[in-house]
């Protein structure tokens, strides 16, 4: 595989906007993906991430804005997706070919080497026995991974990914989850659009969550974790002292009670001073846990707020999400 | 190597060889002038001669695909060549499988042209079995005998058998203006059933338009009157007339056709499958 990364960036997306008569499905996207990235694309179904990533493939044209596929743009003609593959929605197949027939096509539709990778792409995605099987018997499962051994055909830098674990059983999800990872340590940058938040925690360094077309976090997922704080649950010998004390000391946030406990947001250090003015007080901790903030707590929280009032901006430093969600 | 229109040509052609409806076309193609020849053996047999064109189709075996040319120009050849045309693009809707060959190598006109190929040679292929089919049912049926042409000249059974072959050629005008038209209707409807039947409705509603009283005089635009035009070729001496007409008529009905069929195909969002 050639190492692009001194090029331009595998993907860039600028004021991607898509209308339709009066219902807006992507409403202005802006999106970076750099090379070695596993992108997580996340957002309730209807938030326009599939019409998003039609864009991106070139198989839709935008109302406004620009795809970039390593500078080049999918819309002008089909050789910017080289280095590029990928499926959106289920992938699809011709049913009264087999799956060979199929990738044999596909390698054709490619040119240079592609055919030769067909073998090791079946045995990638673990479809050599049933590849001599016509595609109109393949479960849902199946097609999804000769959707990805189609992909490998083209020998990919970037991956587009449209949910790629939607509709597949526990084990299928996590061969799936397994398969991304080693495509990325491959080597790969990958986009993976998914309303799965722990297939996307588990494979992703960095996302977007988008809503009603609009992105409303861009970043990395551990830096979207550590602007939430980490939520802290309080006993101590005395609570209502303590809830005073802890509303009045610096750097303690958040401060109100849950089932009977303190809950509060802080960082380390605060903890520790607390827990030092909590003795001085003469409350003493009988417990004090930190919680850890999943992304699903913060996905629900950027996704489901209040248009205007809910979620901070894309990329804002204060793209915070509220943390009484938090558990 | 890089891929192109010859690649798409080729698998275009291996995808029909895997679909029931090319082996329908193909089959009515070859089943009919056999019905044909029996329907004629028994009405021969029982009535001893008396019907249409009982004599012409009776003395020579190479009269039948002449005669199939003349009837099958109704509603039969149309279908053939609509099950294909009015299929190939709307069938990649109906599997969803634009959006798999849409984002490989090869650009949409790339595509586009191998499909228009692959279904002009379906048509090429449907209308020459038909035609072969009809000379050698014919001929055992009523021997490969001298054919009378329509100046009621005689001509000789290799000539004759010359005269069918380069008459097959000429049905193919027309044919490829119904190619053009099924395509640009599997293109727009983006409906296999939609697309077939529209095809064979426009064809059937231009030979309306004929026969309507007070039209006659667009009769030498019409479509269905091209498929005619082959006639010429049996007059002595040949008469063009009627083959040049047809060329630049048909051109008429099918450029603009395929022309449309190629912008739609070229700019339509895929935005389902």
């Amino acid at each position: 595989m050639t190492d692009r990364r001194d090029g331009p960036v595998p993907l860039e997306v600028r004021g991607l906007v898509k209308r339709y008569d009066n219902l807006t499905a992507v409403a202005g996207v802006d999106v970076t993906v750099n090379v070695g990235d596993v992108y997580g694309y996340l957002g309730p179904n209807g938030a326009g991430k599939t019409t998003s990533l039609r864009m991106m493939l070139g198989l839709i044209r935008p109302t406004a804005g620009t795809v970039r596929l390593f500078g080049r743009d999918p819309m002008e003609s089909v050789r910017a997706l080289e280095g590029v593959a990928g499926f959106v929605e289920a992938p699809t197949f011709y049913p009264y070919l087999t799956a060979r027939r199929n990738l044999e096509l596909l390698a054709a539709f490619d040119g240079r080497d592609a055919k030769k990778r067909i073998d090791e792409a079946l045995e990638t995605v673990e479809l050599t026995d049933r590849a001599g099987d016509k595609v109109g018997g393949y479960s849902h499962g199946m097609r999804q991974r000769l959707g990805i051994a189609a992909a490998l055909l083209r020998d990919p830098e970037l991956l587009l990914l449209d949910e790629p674990a939607t509709g597949l059983d526990p084990a299928g999800m996590r061969d799936m989850r397994v398969l991304i990872r080693r495509l990325a340590d491959q080597g790969m940058t990958v986009v993976l659009s998914s309303h799965l938040l722990a297939e996307v925690e588990e494979v992703c360094n960095r996302v977007a969550i988008v809503r009603t077309g609009k992105i409303v976090y861009e970043g990395e997922i551990a830096e979207l974790k550590r602007g939430a704080g980490t939520v802290y649950r309080l006993e101590t010998t005395d609570d209502e002292r303590a809830l005073a004390v802890c509303q009045a000391q610096p750097g303690i946030d958040e401060v109100h009670t849950e089932h009977g406990r303190i809950a509060f947001t802080a960082d380390e250090a605060a903890a520790a001073e607390l827990s030092q003015a909590l003795i001085e007080a003469g409350a003493l901790i009988q417990v004090l846990t930190p919680q850890t903030v999943t992304l699903e707590d913060l996905f629900f929280s950027l996704t489901e707020g209040v248009d205007g009032a809910g979620p901070p901006p894309a990329g804002s430093p204060s793209a915070q999400p509220p943390v009484e969600s938090a558990r | 190597m890089r891929p192109g229109i010859w690649t798409v040509y080729r698998w275009e052609l291996t995808k029909l060889r895997y679909q029931k409806r090319t082996y329908l076309g193909l089959g009515a193609a070859a089943l009919v002038p056999i019905l044909f020849v029996v329907a004629i053996h028994f009405r021969h047999n029982r009535h001893g001669g008396d019907f249409a064109f009982s004599s012409y189709l009776t003395r020579s075996g190479l009269a039948v695909p002449l005669v199939l040319l003349l009837f099958g120009a109704v509603w039969m050849f149309p279908l053939i060549t609509a099950l294909v045309a009015g299929d190939i693009i709307a069938s990649e809707d109906h599997n969803g499988t634009l959006k798999t060959i849409f984002t490989r190598s090869l650009e949409r006109g790339q595509i586009f042209a191998g499909k228009a190929l692959a279904t002009a040679t379906y048509a090429v292929a449907a209308i020459m079995l038909s035609g072969t089919v009809a000379v050698i049912a014919g001929s055992i049926q009523s021997g490969f005998n001298s054919l009378q042409t329509l100046s009621g000249t005689i001509v000789s059974a290799p000539k004759g058998l010359e005269l069918v072959y380069v008459g097959l050629l000429v049905y193919l005008i027309p044919i490829a203006a119904i190619v053009c038209i099924g395509l640009l209707l599997s293109s727009i409807t983006r409906n296999s059933a939609a697309a077939v039947v529209g095809t064979l409705m426009v064809s059937l509603l231009i030979q309306l338009i004929g026969i309507l009283p007070g039209l006659g005089g667009l009769q030498p635009y019409l479509l269905s009157t091209q498929f005619n035009a082959w006639q010429g070729l049996l007059r002595t001496p040949i008469d063009w007339s009627p083959i040049v007409q047809a060329a630049w008529v048909c051109a008429l009905y099918g450029i603009p056709a395929i022309c449309a069929a190629y912008l739609v195909f070229l700019r339509r969002d895929v935005a389902g499958g």
